[in-house]
């Protein structure tokens, strides 16, 4: 499978990208990475540059297309709905483009997503333990576009010593949307406040969830409020809990690696 | 240019109202989801929804044919039908009835499409009294201000608040209790209803088949108005047609579980032309004043969808944006997600800046009983805006008179040489190592301790991460030595990788 970075994890938070690679190797998949990749062009069609959108876009369908893997796999719901459902209608007036974006589309997975529906993963086989307990966050592509709403809670309850607390107003955004989170910078901080006090009702250690752009908002508010509660990117979470040594159940460090802060990098 | 934002971070700063509004709309939105559960489980709304959207299409796909049978069949059973083609034209039309009649008082329903065009203000100004009769909107026009919600117009108001409002505006002491405060009004109400000569109404639906107005109410205001003044006049955008009753049952299913969450309003009351010979009830006149105001620029174009709505309220519950701003933030009549589609389309001009209120979240899109797809409608908007084009398939070119204003040209300079730099891979990578490069300085613990260009904003409430010195794409080589054993241990990219590390 291909897997699909995302910009904002590439540079900004890596170790989504390397957590992402690890799992789905450990769950026996060949995974490649397209070099041509830059970006799907979700800031700029979001903020109504489609022009410039399709541009990018193309860039990045060029180096998926190229490829003669079966399934393309990215670790954030938005980019997901992004190549998905937007892809397809970007290319209007290219029809071999537009042909392309179809064809990939239609092999285009969500993290979460891949591992429920196509691997149909059991984590409990493979002895997955991570004892803490944990929020899970929907972003609003994802579960509304993508339609992928339940994937990434079987998949937490499926995790030893895990247990998840449910976010009240579950619903409501967090206030990232792109270009909107600097063009209306109140609002999007009111929202993420609204966001972290439900978290924080829950009581739990982590706030995890599968789109890296929603928590690195989340977790610049938190940090600049100088709150220390943790942030995870699902793909985080999952390879920590899957990995060898801990499947065991044996000394488990409870402090994973990198996820106390999400772009800290892990010393691992 | 900073008008809109200017607005919000007031808006913002009022905590009182904030709470409130959140609060209520929250409320809101949860007895309406609730509605949608239980609707869902009896597997009716995904065809209620379909049946619903399709009669209102109907009546927008064959506007004309509709519009011209419901004016027949309103001038056959003896009401008059005015055309106006913008909000001055149809406050003229009223204006002409009311003096014609000679009267002096006049009472309302609940009707946004008069507050779009100013009609309470300019009766006020030719000396004509005025007066608001549902609660909500008569406690705004005591507040002096505009509805905050096209449902609830003071749902921003706590109790005690409405209290003052009473205190100070009747010179009557109130406790705080809604209760009695209702009492108060509806006695200061009472009087009102029984002297008026005039009574305007907007309408929810206008069944072409029969002529008919039809008003979806809860407090039995909107039957006083149309039953007791001796001259009725109905207000209505010209959108609002519904082509018979069959097609009415989902729509009136549909909006009371939108609006409020109720199964069934409590009022839900047809008219069907003046009183008759031997009726005992109901106006001697009734003229309906049907306002274009740019609505059917939209029909045919590809913002037809937002004709659809059946102003139910439902979005602005729904929406994290309102949730926060409230409805005056929006500096419009029409707020929330349908108001941030329709204004910049009816009223042009600075309300181009609205679609910013949107996280595209699409949680109004999924609440709205008739489908409208307001998020997308949004991003349409945004895009229009961007290539400086409003309604480009709309049959007549935009009124001259409303100018749209762009985007920045500093924000269209940065996703021109954005989109130049992205389109290839190795640009891209260079921009990444230029990035973290110039970060360096400003790095502190892998975040940014200042922020430069467009990341300004961004840094006023959030700390944003520095840039990583070695992005995925440069640690690739790395993971594919790791292979595909488990070697969980191995470190990939050792040492810093991160400036200030």
């Amino acid at each position: 499978m291909s897997l699909v970075a995302t910009c904002v994890v590439d540079i900004l938070w890596p170790e989504v990208a390397v957590s992402t690679v690890r799992l789905l190797r450990r769950l026996g998949c060949q995974v490649s990475f397209p070099e041509g990749q830059t970006c799907c062009g979700q800031p700029a069609f979001n903020a109504g540059y489609r022009e410039e959108a399709a541009r990018v876009a193309a860039c990045t369908l060029e180096a998926l297309s190229g490829s003669e893997d079966e399934y393309v796999v990215t670790p954030s719901g938005s980019c997901a709905a992004m190549i998905r459902t937007v892809w397809p209608t970007l290319f209007a007036d290219q029809p071999e483009r537009q042909a392309a974006a179809r064809r990939l589309a239609g092999r285009t997975y969500e993290l979460s997503e891949f591992l429920v529906k196509v691997l149909r993963v059991d984590l409990r086989a493979l002895g997955a333990r991570f004892p803490a307990t944990v929020a899970y966050h929907h972003s609003c592509h994802m579960t509304r576009e993508l339609g992928v709403r339940s994937e990434p809670l079987i998949l937490l309850d499926q995790i030893e010593g895990l247990r998840r607390r449910p976010l009240e107003r579950a619903d409501l955004c967090c206030g990232f949307g792109g270009t909107f989170s600097v063009k209306m910078p109140e609002v999007a901080e009111a929202m993420a406040d609204d966001k972290l006090a439900d978290f924080e009702a829950t009581g739990a250690e982590y706030l995890v969830g599968a789109d890296a752009a929603c928590l690195i908002h989340l977790q610049g508010r938190l940090r600049r409020l100088g709150k220390t509660a943790r942030v995870m990117h699902l793909a985080e979470l999952l390879e920590q809990a899957t990995r060898p040594g801990n499947a065991g159940g044996s000394a488990y460090d409870k402090r994973p690696a990198s996820s106390a802060d999400p772009v800290k990098g892990g010393a691992r | 240019m900073s008008g809109l934002r200017e607005r919000v971070k007031a808006e913002l700063a009022n905590t009182e109202k904030r709470r409130a509004s959140a609060t209520a709309t929250w409320g809101g939105h949860q007895a309406t989801v609730q509605q949608w559960r239980r609707l869902t489980a009896e597997r009716r709304l995904q065809s209620l929804r379909e049946r619903a959207r399709a009669a209102r299409d109907e009546a927008l796909n064959h506007h004309e044919r509709y519009l011209r049978q419901f004016a027949e069949n309103v001038r056959r059973v003896g009401g008059q039908v005015h055309f106006a083609a913008d909000g001055a034209e149809a406050v003229q039309q009223v204006l002409a009835i009311v003096r014609q009649v000679g009267a002096r008082l006049v009472v309302k329903a609940k009707s946004m499409v008069t507050e779009e065009i100013g009609l309470r203000q300019a009766l006020t100004e030719t000396g004509v009294e005025v007066v608001e009769t549902d609660l909500g909107e008569y406690i705004m026009q005591l507040k002096g201000e505009p509805p905050s919600h096209i449902t609830a117009p003071a749902i921003h108001l706590s109790e005690e608040h409405v209290a003052e409002v009473f205190r100070r505006s009747l010179g009557e002491e109130v406790p705080v209790d809604p209760q009695a405060m209702t009492a108060l009004a509806r006695r200061r109400l009472r009087s009102k209803f029984l002297s008026a000569e005039v009574g305007i109404t907007g309408a929810n639906f206008a069944v072409a088949e029969t002529g008919s107005i039809v008003l979806v109410t809860n407090e039995g205001n909107a039957d006083l108005t149309t039953s007791l003044p001796r001259v009725m006049i109905v207000v209505m955008g010209l959108e609002k047609l519904v082509p018979d009753w069959a097609s009415l049952e989902p729509l009136i299913t549909l909006l009371p579980r939108a609006g409020t969450g109720q199964n069934m309003t409590v009022y839900v009351t047809a008219i069907t032309g003046p009183r008759r010979d031997g009726e005992v009830d109901g106006p001697e006149e009734l003229h309906v004043v049907v306002l274009d105001g740019g609505r059917s620029r939209l029909l045919g174009s590809k913002y037809q969808d937002a004709l659809r709505c059946i102003r139910c309220g439902g979005c602005l519950d729904a929406c994290p944006v309102f949730r926060q701003v409230g409805g005056h933030a929006y500096g419009s009549t029409y707020s929330g997600p349908i108001g941030v589609v329709i204004t910049p389309l009816l009223r042009g001009g600075e309300a181009w800046e609205l679609p910013d209120l949107c996280s595209v979240c699409g949680l109004c899109t999924e609440t709205c009983p008739v489908q409208v797809p307001l998020h997308r409608l949004i991003l349409e908007l945004r895009a229009d805006r961007a290539r400086g084009v409003p309604v480009p398939e709309a049959p007549e070119p935009a009124d001259p008179a409303m100018p749209l204003p762009g985007f920045s040209e500093a924000e269209q300079w940065l996703f021109r040489l954005w989109a130049w730099a992205w389109s290839d891979p190795a640009r891209y990578r260079a921009s990444t190592w230029l990035a973290s490069r110039l970060a360096m300085p400003a790095a502190r613990d892998g975040y940014l301790a200042w922020f430069p260009g467009p990341l300004a904003r961004w840094g006023q409430g959030r700390d944003f991460p520095a840039p990583a010195v070695k992005p995925f794409h440069a640690r690739w080589a790395e993971l594919q030595e790791e292979g595909d054993g488990d070697d969980p241990g191995r470190p990939v990219s050792p040492g810093p990788d991160r400036v200030g590390l």
